[in-house]
């Protein structure tokens, strides 16, 4: 079996009385594109935000169990959020430009990191705009403001700026739900061209987009994680019978 | 047949009448500050004719009854009370907005909405005797001693005081809306990029709001530079250009306020109060036209 980036052991997590995440395990292996299938309200959405704690913004959410990345583990109370977040760029459903422009948010990004100078600025906007295939797009208006720019456009500005933070991981929440099937298409490849250098783990319920880039599956249903493995093994073989009437179209 | 034609007729005609109704109205409320300008200004004419308006503005010289109407000093106090009020209210509104919809329960914020709407909708001369009973001493007894200067606390200072806490309730409410429509997501973006909450509620927060935070800010301009019966019962009522904030003023609507009605019989006092009712529409007229190139200028950069 590949290296695993992040394991995930006995996850449990309540917002008040509501049982979201039921004992989950699952291991992500490291430079693979790992989907997370399932219906909508299944828990998706909040395992990616337990992974980067951003579940802390909730008042009432409790969680057990442990996430464990480079020997660290996300969810003890003393761990550094900034460094854990910055591991892990955030794409989200809705694309959410930063109120500057273009140039303003790949730079928000590096000048969390540090990186100060104009000088030393421009050419990493420039890389990470390249990384995210909009360069050639925004080179002429990299001052405009970033609202200005088209839906697919803000969803790869976006993965441009969650790069620039230098991330090893991409979570993406259904990034491909508000956009155009061209755009969706051009963000899908980005994905699989990413793959090399970043680990990547994808939330989504449209099944054809999961079998498109698939590395590693794990399907879950109300807060279970019913089965998961290798993308082919998955797809052509499940073992659960939850899983063959959700592959089915049973729950779309 | 003949009376479908009679209905059909009947509800055009209805239609017609309905809509010229709503025109009318709206014609009404387009023409009501005209209206107001220029019975102000005909009124004026009187006075502008026989002084000059860069007389009238500059001239710090008030003696009605020799027939010279500088309003400098006038001017000079409004000035001085708004922006001290403006100043004071700034920071308290902006950061508490900030705690009630960032840091605060939601349950804070449920309970704060009843004291602002109590707050505003308390009587301004409650508020001016208030300043009597309270800002008026604590200035002339204890800010201007312990500053070694030497005031009956009736001053600038106080009305600006005064206005301040009268501008909280109407500043903060707007603050409140505005930063309430910032989706979490663009919180949750920026601290998804290792950004710290403060930095958060600088960059995006109130870059995202910075237009609306100028408009709240230059509706209270506006509402301060008018605000009458509280500001003149603190501010002392004298002609005088104010030195320093310890100072007593005159604003110009304490001025309309307090001699309206009387003192008539002066050959064109009546004209010189209108003359500066006439201003003080003006130069608030000027901050709205500001405030709203300001919104512009900035959702432009956005």
């Amino acid at each position: 079996m590949e290296k695993s980036k992040i394991s995930i052991r006995d996850l449990n997590l309540y917002f008040e009385k509501q049982h979201i995440l039921k004992n989950v395990n699952i291991e992500i292996p490291e430079n693979q594109v790992t989907v997370i299938l399932g219906p909508s309200g299944c828990g998706k959405t909040t395992l990616m935000k337990t992974l980067n704690r951003l579940v802390d913004l909730h008042d009432n959410a409790r969680f057990s169990g442990s996430i464990l990345f480079e020997g660290i583990d996300i969810l003890h109370p003393a761990t550094d959020l900034v460094h854990i977040r910055q591991k892990m760029g955030l794409l989200s459903q809705r694309p959410t430009p930063l109120p500057m422009s273009i140039f303003g948010n790949v730079a928000y990004g590096l000048k969390l990191k540090g990186i100060r100078h104009k000088k030393n600025l421009a050419p990493l906007v420039e890389k990470y705009l390249r990384e995210a295939n909009l360069w050639e797009e925004v080179k002429d208006r990299l001052n405009d403001p970033a609202i200005r720019l088209s839906i697919g456009q803000q969803q790869r500005l976006c993965l441009a700026r969650g790069l620039a933070v230098n991330p090893e991981i991409i979570l993406a929440d259904e990034p491909t739900s508000a956009l155009d099937p061209i755009s969706a298409r051009i963000i899908e490849n980005q994905f699989v061209e990413l793959k090399k250098d970043y680990t990547i783990v994808l939330v989504t319920h449209v099944l054809r987009q999961a079998r498109r880039i698939a590395d590693y599956v794990v399907f879950m249903y109300l807060g279970d994680v019913v089965e998961q493995g290798p993308a082919e093994a998955f797809f052509n073989n499940p073992t659960q019978e939850k899983t063959k009437e959700y592959l089915g179209g049973a729950f779309n | 047949m003949a009376t479908t034609i009679t209905y059909y007729k009947l509800r055009k005609i209805k239609d017609r009448i309905v809509s010229g109704w709503v025109k009318t109205m709206v014609g009404l409320v387009l023409l009501l500050p005209v209206v107001i300008a220029i019975s102000l200004l005909s009124k004026s004419w009187l006075i502008l004719g026989h002084s000059g308006l860069s007389e009238l503005l500059f001239s710090s010289v008030w003696r009605p009854l020799a027939g010279e109407f500088g309003f400098w000093p006038f001017i000079i106090s409004s000035v001085w009370v708004t922006f001290l009020g403006l100043i004071f209210t700034a920071p308290i509104c902006l950061l508490s907005a900030i705690y009630l919809t960032q840091y605060g329960s939601k349950r804070l914020l449920g309970m704060m909405q009843p004291v602002i709407d109590i707050l505003a909708g308390i009587p301004s001369v409650i508020y001016g005797v208030w300043g009597i009973l309270l800002i008026v001493p604590a200035v002339g007894s204890f800010l201007a001693p312990l500053l070694g200067i030497e005031t009956s606390g009736f001053s600038i200072l106080a009305g600006g005081f005064v206005l301040a806490v009268m501008l909280i309730p109407f500043i903060l409410n707007i603050l409140i809306e505005i930063f309430r429509t910032v989706p979490r997501d663009l919180f949750e973006a920026s601290l998804s990029l290792g950004a710290s909450k403060w930095h958060t509620i600088k960059h995006v927060l109130l870059g995202k709001t910075f237009p609306g935070i100028i408009s709240a800010f230059g509706l209270g301009l506006s509402r301060a530079f008018g605000e009458t019966i509280a500001v003149l019962m603190v501010v002392g009522n004298v002609v005088a250009i104010p030195k320093t904030i310890f100072d007593p003023g005159y604003p110009l609507p304490a001025l309309i306020a307090n001699n309206y009605g009387e003192m008539l019989s002066i050959p064109m006092f009546d004209s010189a109060l209108m003359f500066a009712a006439l201003l003080l529409m003006a130069i608030v007229i000027l901050f709205n036209i500001f405030s709203r190139w300001a919104i512009i200028h900035f959702e432009k950069k956005q």
